[in-house]
């Protein structure tokens, strides 16, 4: 009875085994150049390295600090729109359309126009990344607040409750699901841009730039072990909010 | 028309409904409706599928605007009156985010009383309804029967001049609907709210009753009221005299008449 529990709780780990496994296969075999491909061992140590003395730390916070940076920006714009946006479906009806234009326009196509507002630097990093995360936060607050069930507004209104409070009270609670799944995907949408802004737009310092440096000389265990950091960074971003809905959110899903 | 005519009411009637027009779609729900409902008293509201019941009562407690007509609480409109209502779907009525307790104290808030005596009030509630089970739980974390009547006490913790209760126990089990029953009746009876209630089920709808409401097909109009005036508390062996049975029939047949028309 133990050891099955035990199994199904490191089943996840079977993926993971496969994967460095295969890599480490394909290192050991040289069915792919080992300069272009080392092995994990170098990788992961390349990371230690790299944290403990290098300056993978400071790229790593650099990184995060402009992905929540941009994040908070997008948050305090789009929520406040957003709900403005879903209470009022003639206001959603009548600029949907320019809205959802802007929205499936790339971000990373946005580069040269705000290069050319906010000029070389960090502002343009921060403000390309808060741009396409508040477009995603945007929408989603705005079909959270459309899409809440009408009758619980109703038991409110019912009980004397005016107009603010049942949005307040009601309706936004209702949408929580929906902002969360917004501000997952504007968490990681900025993450995207920022790493890509790190790489193309004249950056000293960051994931991105870490990444594109480790490349063009060459040191591929650096350049992996870069790679790893801004996997993890995403995958901890997502996770933080997965488990802040939980607790957040208790009665979502019951 | 003058601003009295318009405020004049029959004694011991509480709520006035005059032609009243509602449409849904192309189709004549209400046309030119008339309704006086007795105060202090339990209405119930049975009548073939489709015929709006729960609109009725909808437009009443001022949740469902209507094309034309007026409805009036003694004279005042809906906003201007004190109204609890109890859904069918408890589940999308109560608020999970809140503590069973803090649902039921919520529309206490909006009541011009001082602190103390909304404590008060929701501790006689409380008492009155004899609570079994813990009610600092959340709604999901309780069963659909305990969940309605966190529901029903929170329509009852203001003290409303008219309680209206759209089919409250039909996605209940039967031992919880007789629970159900007796915990109301005895609150009603305590307190005589004028209280209005939906029922697809034509026993609860006449056991329930001071008064059964028949309504007819669209466009709907009365058919009849039938008056029940068997002694309170009704328990399941009120379901089986002879004056239930007796109003039971004739409400049937005027059912079944209104159906083949």
């Amino acid at each position: 009875m133990i050891p099955e529990i035990w199994f199904a709780r490191l089943r996840p780990l079977i993926g993971v085994a496969v994967l460095v496994g295969g890599w480490w296969m394909l290192h050991a075999s040289r069915a792919v150049d080992p300069v272009l491909l080392p092995s994990p061992v170098e990788t992961m140590a390349a990371f230690w390295k790299g944290i403990t003395q290098g300056t993978l730390g400071a790229d790593f916070w650099k990184t995060i600090v402009r992905t929540l940076l941009s994040f908070g920006i997008a948050l305090v714009i789009a929520v406040p729109l957003g709900i403005v946006l879903g209470s009022s479906r003639a206001l959603y009806e009548s600029i949907e359309f320019a809205i959802d234009f802007f929205r499936s326009t790339p971000a990373s196509a946005m580069f040269p126009l705000f290069l050319v507002i906010f000029g070389v630097g960090e502002k343009t990093k921060i403000a390309v990344a808060a741009f396409g995360a508040a477009l995603v936060i945007l929408f989603n607050v705005a079909y959270g607040v459309m899409g809440a069930r009408k009758q619980r507004q109703l038991a409110a209104r019912v009980m004397g409750a005016p107009r603010v409070r049942v949005l307040t009270d009601v309706t936004l609670l209702e949408s929580m699901p929906q902002v969360f799944v917004g501000m997952r995907s504007g968490v990681s949408l900025a993450l995207v841009i920022v790493i890509v802004a790190e790489m193309f737009i004249g950056s000293t310092d960051g994931l991105g730039q870490r990444v594109m440096n480790a490349q063009m000389i060459f040191d591929m265990p650096e350049m992996y072990a870069a790679i790893f950091a801004a996997g993890l960074l995403g995958y901890v971003m997502n996770l933080v909010f997965i488990l802040a809905e939980r607790r957040f959110v208790h009665w979502g899903g019951k | 028309m003058t601003e009295t005519s318009r405020r004049w009411y029959p004694e011991g009637t509480h709520i006035t409904v005059r032609g009243l027009c509602k449409k849904f779609g192309g189709a004549t729900i209400y046309d030119n409706f008339d309704l006086d409902i007795p105060k202090g008293r339990i209405v119930s509201v049975f009548g073939p599928n489709g015929c709006g019941k729960s609109t009725l009562i909808n437009m009443i407690s001022g949740i469902l605007p209507f094309d034309a007509g007026q409805i009036l609480f003694e004279g005042k409109e809906a906003s201007e009156t004190r109204i609890g209502y109890v859904f069918q779907n408890y589940r999308e009525a109560v608020f999970p985010w809140m503590r069973a307790i803090d649902n039921i104290r919520y529309p206490l808030q909006y009541l011009d009383i001082p602190k103390g005596e909304r404590q008060t009030r929701l501790d006689r509630l409380v008492e009155s309804f004899e609570v079994q089970f813990d009610l600092n739980r959340y709604p999901y974390e309780m069963s659909g029967g305990q969940q309605q009547l966190v529901s029903i006490m929170r329509a009852l913790v203001v003290d409303p001049e008219v309680l209206f209760l759209d089919e409250p126990f039909s996605a209940l089990d039967y031992e919880m609907v007789m629970f159900l029953r007796g915990r109301l009746q005895k609150v009603l009876r305590e307190r005589s709210v004028t209280t209005v209630l939906v029922s697809h089920d034509l026993d609860e709808a006449v056991l329930l009753a001071d008064e059964v409401l028949l309504l007819t097909k669209r466009p709907t109009r009365v058919a009849e009221r039938l008056k029940f005036d068997v002694p309170r508390p009704r328990t399941v062996d009120t379901t089986v005299g002879e004056e239930f049975i007796r109003v039971k029939t004739q409400a049937l047949d005027i059912f079944q008449r209104e159906v083949r028309k």
